[in-house]
């Protein structure tokens, strides 16, 4: 469809002058089908793209008919002329998904993550698939689990994810349980997926299906994409898995082999590219989803007994409240009074410390902390070696810091510390109840004891540890 | 052996896609060290391709064919050569500019317009051979030409990408790659379709080569210049030959090529003749005939069934013999539907096809057939086709034959073809189309400023036909300036011409031919640097040094390192004396005669013997070709005496 230059809104998305005005001179705009010659003779043929708002104002960029982009300077084109015009229209086809009795009712909520998606082959960028019919196009595979819903609460990127978003998402969970699903899966960015996983931990307790997050760390336009396994390992989970938790759904190695499902108080993020980005701290993961059934016949193989597991009869409770009043503090040596002094001041109510070794910060702090706490604001002690428990009865600068007043958390993560706190001061303001609240864990945020493989960063370089690598797919 | 075609009259044409190993220090988007080639591995990966959905949200034809054949890849890693960003667990990071640089010197060299800003594009490659499943990539340069037997050969664009994974082995539905390669910067130079003939093809080959050496920036050795040729013929299509290993295996490969495509043109107008002209009219039907087979001692069909398969018989009405009909030669269309069933439906036991119309013999066989008949009711004019392996594979072959003679309906499948020995070529994957290109979000475009062009401008060496012509000028053969453009030694020898004033023939002989046979009896020549044949020369040219003693004097330095040319020069006892020493010298030896009873009759014979004395004599101290000159010189008079 051609429309009239005057007409297009779009025209000069993106560029600025000289550009722009060469764009102008020659009578032509962002979506014309052009030929453009330059001041060597060359001629190129192809559409003008948009150009990136931080891109430079020198060049125009074209997608030439043999696929490639290239950016001609404005100040070389010597002619240019439209010969057609082709803007981009994009939309999925939707397929319907079709429904089969006998399989599971899934709800998939949608945050923003790009689980599925479709590219746009011009521009590089990626249109998200989510109606049950665009999923049911890109992964069609998921007709063969479960009956599929789709609901998009909202469209953000994981870093910002924020308390509006965990409660609209905590009481969504609430109206789907409320609804008779089987399970549910929350689709989103991997960046702030544990926070969530977290979160949604305290918001929704004694779930009777599980509750899935999932997302992908290598985006689905991508053939080599983990996005596909994952949401298909993700909706089984939902639908078949026994264990009725808040859990994230991400793949076990970086092989295409597996999915883990990890307690969403219990993981964190590891690596900032690779799939097999989320490990579980300080215990194992609760369960293998596998794409194909295992030797037993089942998809899953649970790894931990110590699980909530599903139950149709039991009834959820719904806290959705959060104090955006706290922060951590990721300690560091010679680490300022005065930090902690303006954190007060600002009316912060809760501040979980990142301590070094057992929970520990300088001396030089005390004062200050002591002072925030005489405020009523609540500190607690978490490690910044995410593994292993804060013991602060060992040396005496801990035994300080708790006369203090300051709560250790044994090993509770940094972020699920901050997570239950940003929720326990929504609820009381009593000290005696939030050090009560803290300290009693609802989901394994805590854990008495730590078993020895919940402990494993295998070093590479060591012969043995070479010897097993070499003997699995990574 | 070619048989003869008119390649004018059947409408041949070619192009090239060379791709070239440029020398960097590191990886095109990471900072592995470029080069090191491993063959063991510590660690493997596991991955599969999955098609995106393209602009019109339906899959891309090709992407789908390859997902069909849904392959477990398997990446073979080692960390000498690989890191995260190979495995696809590390985003890329921006693009080496060394590699940039090569690529700008490339297209100059070949009077290319170079792109202002530079544009990283993804290329989908669902085969497996890159981790991501796209290739990154980017043009450098259009619109250029290279001068090539008197007219100019266009060159439509150079890019720069990353070159992808070796494949070490396939079997069934799981294919090994070795990454050691995968990532390393490499020119793709794309010409236009303007080459007539098959020794065309090869010229062009092996000019682009030369041009890419002259740049003296690319990698050599095996594999590090790869050649793709496209041919087509009229009324059919663009073919792409993958993988072409040498210059001179590209003439059989492009004619072997064009003969197929005139055979299946001929196929095509025999499918018309019999009214299947489109997809509506192949009809195909298969039947699982396991139970038909069992007992049968037969190894096709016992192989499958033993491990569990099944055998399938495909009924395809109206086309028999087609699959006996020739087309490269000593192959059929038969093995057309093999190659396509190897690739997509895995079953790569061979023969993985066989026609009802040419079995093989083995005992019962006519039973067998007999019984086969009757299960699927052939009509007169139909053909059987015999698959045999796991019953989804059989089921995916079943249905690459229907397909496969639906494509013969229209004549020539534009598709990739794997070059295999003997000239032939096999079935790789189907041709992917524009479709498959998008841009790279994860990379940021890179400008390329008109400072920068002119500083690699001033920097670039001659370009091959410039130095061709100079040394043919100065009488160095064809063959001997070619060899010194591409090993290297072009440099050297227009360095010592410039630096010494050595006549260029006698400098362009030690270098491109002496020197050389001095390397193959194992003399470490390629020691000397350009410095130090500067030395050579410079004494030559000083007239301290005779022509016939550099070889000697070269060897010495090589055997010698640190050894000036002068010291080398001494220690052969090199040490040239003035032309009345040696003029004296002269006169002496010919007092001595010949030893009793060997003197020649010939007085030419004589002379000959005579000059070889002397200038053995002389050796290191006088020029051999003067004192040749002064002996045929002297002893003319006297032969001329003797005759009479």
């Amino acid at each position: 469809m051609t429309l009239p230059i005057a007409e297009r809104a779009d025209r000069f998305q993106g560029y600025r002058s000289p550009a722009k005005e060469v764009l102008e001179r020659f009578g032509i705009g962002v979506w014309s089908e052009v030929e453009v010659t330059n001041d060597q003779g060359s001629t190129f043929t192809g559409v003008i793209l948009p150009r990136s708002e931080t891109a430079d104002p020198l060049h125009v960029v074209l997608k030439m008919t043999n696929g490639y982009n290239v950016g001609i300077a404005a100040d070389r084109i010597t002619a240019a002329r439209e010969v057609g015009y082709k803007r981009a229209v994009y939309k999925i086809p939707e397929k319907e998904f079709p429904v089969d009795p006998a399989l599971k009712r899934v709800t998939l909520l949608g945050t923003g993550g790009t689980i599925a998606s479709r590219l746009d082959y011009r521009t590089g960028a990626v249109i998200p698939a989510f109606t049950p019919g665009e999923l049911y196009g890109a992964v069609p595979e998921l007709a063969d689990i479960a009956n599929l819903t789709t609901k998009k609460l909202f469209g953000v990127f994981s870093e910002n994810m924020g308390p509006e978003q965990y409660i609209a998402l905590a009481k969504a969970i609430g109206d789907e349980i409320a609804s008779g699903v089987d399970g549910i899966v929350i689709g989103h960015g991997t960046d702030t997926m544990a926070h969530t996983g977290a979160i949604l931990s305290f918001m929704v307790q004694d779930s009777p299906v599980p509750i899935v997050i999932v997302g992908s760390q290598r985006s689905s336009d991508r053939p080599s994409s983990d996005a596909a396994l994952n949401l298909i390992n993700s909706v089984r989970a939902a639908a078949e898995c026994d264990i009725a938790e808040v859990m994230l759904c991400m793949f076990g190695p970086t092989s295409d082999k597996y999915d883990l499902l990890h307690r969403g108080t219990r993981c964190r993020k590891m690596h900032s590219s690779y799939r097999s980005t989320f490990r579980t701290i300080g215990a194992t993961p609760l369960a293998m989803v596998h794409p194909q059934r295992n030797a037993a016949g089942s998809y899953f193989t649970y790894l931990s007994d110590d699980i909530s597991r599903r139950d149709p009869t039991r009834v959820p409770r719904i806290t959705p409240v959060f104090n955006e009043r706290v922060t951590i503090q990721y300690y560091y040596p010679n680490f300022q009074p005065d930090v902690i002094d303006a954190l007060v001041d600002a009316g912060y109510r809760g501040i979980v410390i990142a301590g070094t070794g057992l929970g520990h910060v300088n001396k030089p702090l005390y004062p200050a902390l002591k002072r925030a706490v005489a405020r009523g604001v609540t500190v607690v002690m978490t490690v910044q070696t995410l593994w292993g428990y804060a013991q602060m009865y060992v040396y005496d600068t801990g035994r300080d810091l708790l006369d203090l007043g300051v709560i250790p958390l044994d090993n509770m993560l940094p972020e699920t510390a901050f997570m239950k706190l940003s929720w326990v001061l929504a609820q009381t303001e009593d000290a005696s109840v939030i050090r009560e609240m803290m300290c009693t864990p609802v989901n394994h945020e805590t854990t008495p004891r730590e078993p020895h493989n919940g402990y494993l960063i295998l070093q590479g370089g060591l012969p043995e540890v070479e010897k097993f690598i070499t003997g699995h797919l990574k | 052996m070619i048989q003869p075609l008119d390649y004018e009259s059947v409408g041949f044409i070619s192009g090239l896609e060379v791709h070239q190993l440029l020398h960097t220090r590191e990886k095109l988007f990471c900072r592995c060290p470029a080069g090191i080639y491993t063959t063991t591995h510590d660690g493997e990966v596991l991955r599969h391709m999955r098609p995106t959905l393209s602009e019109l949200g339906e899959y891309d034809g090709t992407a789908l064919m390859e997902f069909k054949t849904k392959k477990e890849i398997v990446y073979l890693l080692n960390q000498r050569n690989v890191c995260t960003y190979e495995m696809d667990d590390t985003p890329p990071f921006l693009v080496n500019q060394e590699a940039i640089d090569i690529t700008i010197q490339l297209c100059l060299m070949m009077h290319m317009d170079v792109i202002d800003e530079v544009h990283i594009a993804r290329k989908q490659y669902l085969d497996g051979s890159i981790p991501t499943g796209f290739q990154r990539t980017a043009i450098i340069g259009v619109n250029g030409w290279l001068p090539f037997r008197g007219r100019r050969l266009t060159v439509t664009h150079v890019s720069v990408e990353e070159d992808s994974s070796r494949e070490v082995r396939s079997k069934g539905h799981t294919i090994w790659f070795r990454t050691d390669r995968l990532g390393m910067p490499l020119s793709e130079t794309v010409t236009g379709a303007e080459l007539r003939t098959p020794d065309e093809v090869r010229d062009a080959i092996l000019l682009c080569g030369l041009v890419a050496r002259s740049t003296r920036r690319v990698r050599v050795g095996i594999g590090a210049a790869r050649e793709d040729v496209n041919v087509s013929v009229r009324g059919g299509d663009r073919v792409e030959i993958k993988g072409v290993p040498r210059a001179a295996y590209a003439v059989k490969l492009s004619h072997n090529e064009a003969l197929r495509q005139l055979n299946l043109l001929a196929i095509r107008d025999e499918l018309h003749r019999r009214g299947i002209r489109g997809a509506a009219d192949v009809r195909a039907e298969s039947h699982d005939v396991s139970d038909q087979l069992a007992g049968v001692e037969w190894g096709f069909a016992r192989r499958a069934l033993e491990s569990g398969g099944r055998v399938f018989a495909v009924r395809v009405a109206g086309v028999r013999g087609l699959a006996q009909h020739a087309t490269q030669p000593d192959l059929t269309f038969l093995d057309e539907l093999a190659g396509r069933i190897r690739i997509i439906a895995c079953l790569d036991d061979l023969p993985n096809v066989l026609s009802l119309a040419a079995l093989p013999d083995f005992a019962g066989r006519v039973e067998m057939v007999g019984r086969l008949r009757k299960r699927v009711q052939p009509g007169e004019q139909d053909d059987v086709f015999l698959v045999a392996g796991p019953e989804e594979d059989c089921r995916t072959a079943a249905e690459e034959i229907r397909l496969r003679f639906v494509d013969a309906t229209a004549g020539v499948p534009r598709e990739t073809r794997k070059a295999l020995p003997g000239g032939l070529t096999t079935f790789e994957r189907v041709l992917p189309g524009p479709d498959r290109m998008y841009p790279d979000t994860d990379s940021p475009p890179s400008r390329v400023t008109a400072d920068r062009v002119a500083a690699l401008r001033s920097q670039l060496r001659p370009g091959p036909w410039e130095r061709l012509a100079r040394y043919g000028g100065w009488g160095v053969p064809e063959e001997t300036s070619r060899f010194l453009i591409r090993r290297g030694g072009a440099d050297v020898l227009d360095e010592v011409v410039a630096r010494t004033g050595v006549d260029g023939r006698t400098a362009a002989i030690m270098l491109g031919q002496r020197a050389r046979a001095l390397h193959r009896a194992g003399v470490p020549v390629g020691r000397l640097g350009t410095a130090e044949w500067v030395q050579v020369f410079d004494l030559h040219t000083d007239g301290r040094l005779p022509r016939e003693c550099i070889a000697a004097v070269a060897a010495h330095m090589s055997r010698h390192p640190g050894l000036a040319a002068a010291a080398a020069a001494a220690a052969l006892g090199i040490s040239p004396v003035t032309p009345e020493q040696w003029l004296s010298t002269l006169e002496d030896l010919r007092a001595g005669d010949f030893p009793a009873g060997r003197r020649p009759a010939d007085p030419e014979a004589r002379a000959r013997y005579h000059t070889g004395v002397a200038v053995r004599h002389l050796r290191g101290r006088a020029p051999a070709k003067d004192v040749a000159l002064t002996l045929r010189e002297r002893l003319a008079p006297q032969s001329k005496e003797t005759v009479r």
